[in-house]
């Protein structure tokens, strides 16, 4: 097989495009990182210069405000200038392919792309095609990866619960399409997290998935007992009522995350979501907005790890 | 012209012939021995074979001619040493009526290259719904009727289809793979696609729809040949319905010999084919149903897609590879790798194709076609763009170093290409 397309020759990270065969150690460098970072975004004038002069350009072939703010911030945070494009509603339209878009961008003389795409492995093909010294973040490719997300969950993790390797993790609902699931279970994996479990409807988890590393649970309560950390997953709207899932409020009764059913996991345990959230469909409003809860913070810290990550493949 | 190819290694799967010998051609046909010839060949070193037999190599006339010409894929034939092809119905518009089939054999016949034959579309532009007139399609040449890759989603039409072509005893060839189950995939549902984030195929896609044929197959007694297996199961349900005696026959892409969902790597294109490259446990499978005679005969599927159909996310990136050139490497490839004898091996792109296709060709006995390639089984060459003469540079085996290199190229007793 190639040479992990995301490290350069010297084994750094050239690119982000998903956590799996990303070395420990540099899971670890983002993180550490990050925690840095993390004082600056508390600080009264938010911003430090290492990104001065460059230009990042954020693409989204398909839209996700929260995802592409953030990474505007965190751009921001580094003096960069930022430049946002919503391709799903220009040069896609006009037939342009995503090579010429990329390449025409390049000509304007981009740092670092942060892409976004409907179709799991775009960030990898483009990746392939850029300049020496362009980076390639992936901020989501179908149902691929979106390592940004995965970093910032392990980032709360830790935050909270110090050690790996004695946690249990439970990632509940919709596995089958979901991107953040990939990247957080590849990056529990090779943080050496003691168990990983996965917990829905046969529907709605992929053929395999336990080759990832993973125990599969289909009883909420039984899937949640004793774990440290839950992890709930955005459900679709176009997912409910049609041969996946007979209805949102069926998949409540099963796999919503209400008080009741949280009390089978560890009496410590938070509680993570990727969001947006569905309250009442994926996740109760009392357990989204109780003490378990570490949705906010997760946004919070997801700056900081994104400033990691930007000024790391800068920096190779 | 009289042509003498001597000191030859002789191989005719079809005779089981594997010896030192020289070979008469007259008259476009395989002769007996002469005197004077007009042209000596010596093929010291070389293996003088039966042209090979293609039976699925698309020529993308009419309709692709930005993929790919008549002439560029019949050079990419000859080079090859591919002497015989089967094109399927899918070009645009489809082959459903004779004056298109009339219009490409023409086209076809005026290059003097490979014999072409067309394969014609069972429905009315392939959309499954009107049967074509297969009769009259059978008159301008068409030496079986197809769906190509389009699926064919209602079985009521499936089964008035073979039940028409039974009567005048037109053979079929469908690929078995259930729509419902397919729609959306782009991969092997497994772990590879899992991990990939790619939507799946599961195999029971191909050997669901295999069930319905075989069972049409018994009512109706319809000649059937399955296209392009794929999976594990579908080889130990060919074997039982042969075992049954069903009139079915069956291939393998020669893609889906060597590789395997892990292949897709970082999502290679390359490797976005259909039906999709399976598990190993499946490739194996059909290796070995391959060997044991299960598997009928090998095909290069051959599909040239150009760079913008590729050069795109694996899911939206249009599926096929272009094979004619590397059909005879990778045959020998399968035949090295179970120590297979070469006269075992060829028999699978020659005589059994040719029982396939239903064509006089595809052996060397005296007065058959002199349909003939020489090759050198053991100079290698290096898959790349550069030499491959198929405008299709689309191939998972890009930079391989493979043995078997085709040195002439002989159709109807003329030598048509020679390197």
């Amino acid at each position: 097989m190639q040479r992990n397309p995301q490290l350069n020759e010297a084994g750094e990270l050239q690119h982000l495009l998903s956590i799996e065969g990303l070395p420990r150690e540099i899971l670890t460098q983002i993180l550490d990182t990050a925690e840095s970072f993390a004082g600056v975004t508390e600080r009264e004038v938010k911003k430090v210069p290492l990104l001065r002069g460059k230009s990042v350009f954020n693409l989204f072939f398909e839209p996700s405000t929260r995802t592409r703010t953030t990474f505007e911030i965190a751009a921001k945070r580094l003096s960069a200038d930022v430049i946002n494009l919503n391709i799903a509603v220009s040069s896609q339209s006009k037939g342009e392919s995503l090579l010429d878009t990329v390449a025409n961008l390049s000509a304007m003389q981009a740092d670092i792309f942060v892409v976004r795409h409907g179709s799991s492995g775009a960030p990898f093909l483009i990746a392939r095609h850029v300049k020496p010294h362009e980076h390639v973040i992936n901020a989501g490719d179908g149902r691929h990866a979106h390592p940004t997300q995965g970093l910032l969950d392990l980032f709360t993790i830790r935050h909270y619960k110090k050690d790996f390797s004695r946690l249990t993790v439970a990632i509940i609902g919709d596995v089958l399409h979901s991107h953040v699931a990939r990247s957080l279970i590849h990056g529990l994996t090779t943080l050496g997290a003691q168990e990983v479990r996965v917990i829905g409807p046969q529907t709605l988890l992929p053929a395999g998935v336990e080759a990832l590393g993973v125990k599969v649970f289909h009883d909420m309560r039984e899937g949640l007992r004793d774990c440290d950390v839950v992890v709930m997953l955005r459900l679709q709207n176009e997912r409910m009522g049609g041969a996946l899932l007979p209805s949102a409020q069926e998949y409540f009764k099963s796999y919503g995350l209400t008080l009741d059913k949280l009390s089978a996991a560890r009496k410590d345990a938070i509680v993570m979501h990727p969001g947006p959230m569905n309250r009442g469909v994926e996740i109760d409003s009392t357990v989204a907005d109780g003490p378990h809860s570490v949705i906010l913070p997760q946004v919070t810290f997801g700056i900081a790890v994104r400033m990691a990550v930007m000024s790391i493949v800068a920096g190779n | 012209m009289k042509l003498l190819i001597k000191n030859a290694r002789i191989i005719d799967p079809a005779s089981g012939r594997d010896a030192k010998g020289d070979l008469y051609i007259a008259d476009g046909k395989i002769a007996e021995e002469f005197s004077k010839a007009e042209r000596t060949i010596d093929a010291k070193g070389l293996v003088v074979a039966p042209g090979f037999i293609d039976i699925a190599a698309r020529l993308r006339e009419p309709g692709n001619e930005y993929k790919a010409t008549l002439e560029s894929e019949m050079a990419a034939a000859l080079a090859g040493g591919v002497t015989s092809l089967a094109c399927p119905p899918d070009t645009d518009p489809p082959l459903d009526e004779p004056g298109l089939v009339d219009m490409l054999r023409r086209r076809a016949k005026a290059l003097t290259k490979a014999r072409v034959y067309p394969i014609g579309a069972l429905t009315v532009k392939l959309e499954g719904q009107r049967l074509t007139e297969m009769a009259q399609l059978a008159e301008t040449g068409c030496v079986a009727f197809s769906q190509g890759n389009a699926p064919l989603a209602d079985t009521q039409v499936l089964w008035r289809a073979l039940q028409y072509a039974a009567t005048f005893g037109f053979p079929v060839w469908l690929r078995a793979e259930d729509i419902g189950l397919a729609k959306g995939g782009v991969a092997h549902d497994g772990e590879v696609a899992t991990r990939l984030g790619l939507p799946g195929i599961p195999p029971f896609a191909e050997t669901i729809a295999l069930a319905t044929i075989l069972e049409l197959v018994r009512t109706t007694r319809a000649r059937v040949h399955i296209c392009r297996l794929s999976t594990a199961g579908a080889v130990e349900m060919m074997r039982a319905a042969k075992r049954e005696g069903l009139p079915v026959t069956c291939d393998v892409g020669i893609h889906h010999l060597h590789l395997c969902d892990n292949d897709l790597g970082y999502f290679d294109s390359n490797c976005r084919l259909a039906p999709p490259l399976r598990s190993q446990r499946d490739r194996d499978a059909l290796a070995r149903g391959l060997e044991d005679g299960t598997v009928d005969c090998a095909c290069s599927d051959h599909t040239p897609v150009d760079e913008d159909g590729k050069h795109l996310p694996f899911a939206e990136a249009e599926p096929g590879a272009t094979g004619l050139e590397l059909l005879l490497p990778l045959t020998l490839k399968w035949g090295e790798a179970r120590n297979l004898p070469l006269v075992k091996s060829l028999a699978r792109i020659t005589s059994d194709a040719a029982r396939v296709l239903g064509v006089g060709s595809g052996k060397l006995a005296i007065g058959a076609p002199a349909d003939v390639a020489l090759f050198d089984p053991t100079a290698t060459m290096r898959v790349s763009a550069e030499s491959l003469k198929s405008q299709g540079k689309n191939t998972p085996f890009l930079g391989y170093e493979l043995a078997g290199r085709v040195r002439a190229t002989i159709v109807a007793g003329n030598i048509v290409h020679e390197a």
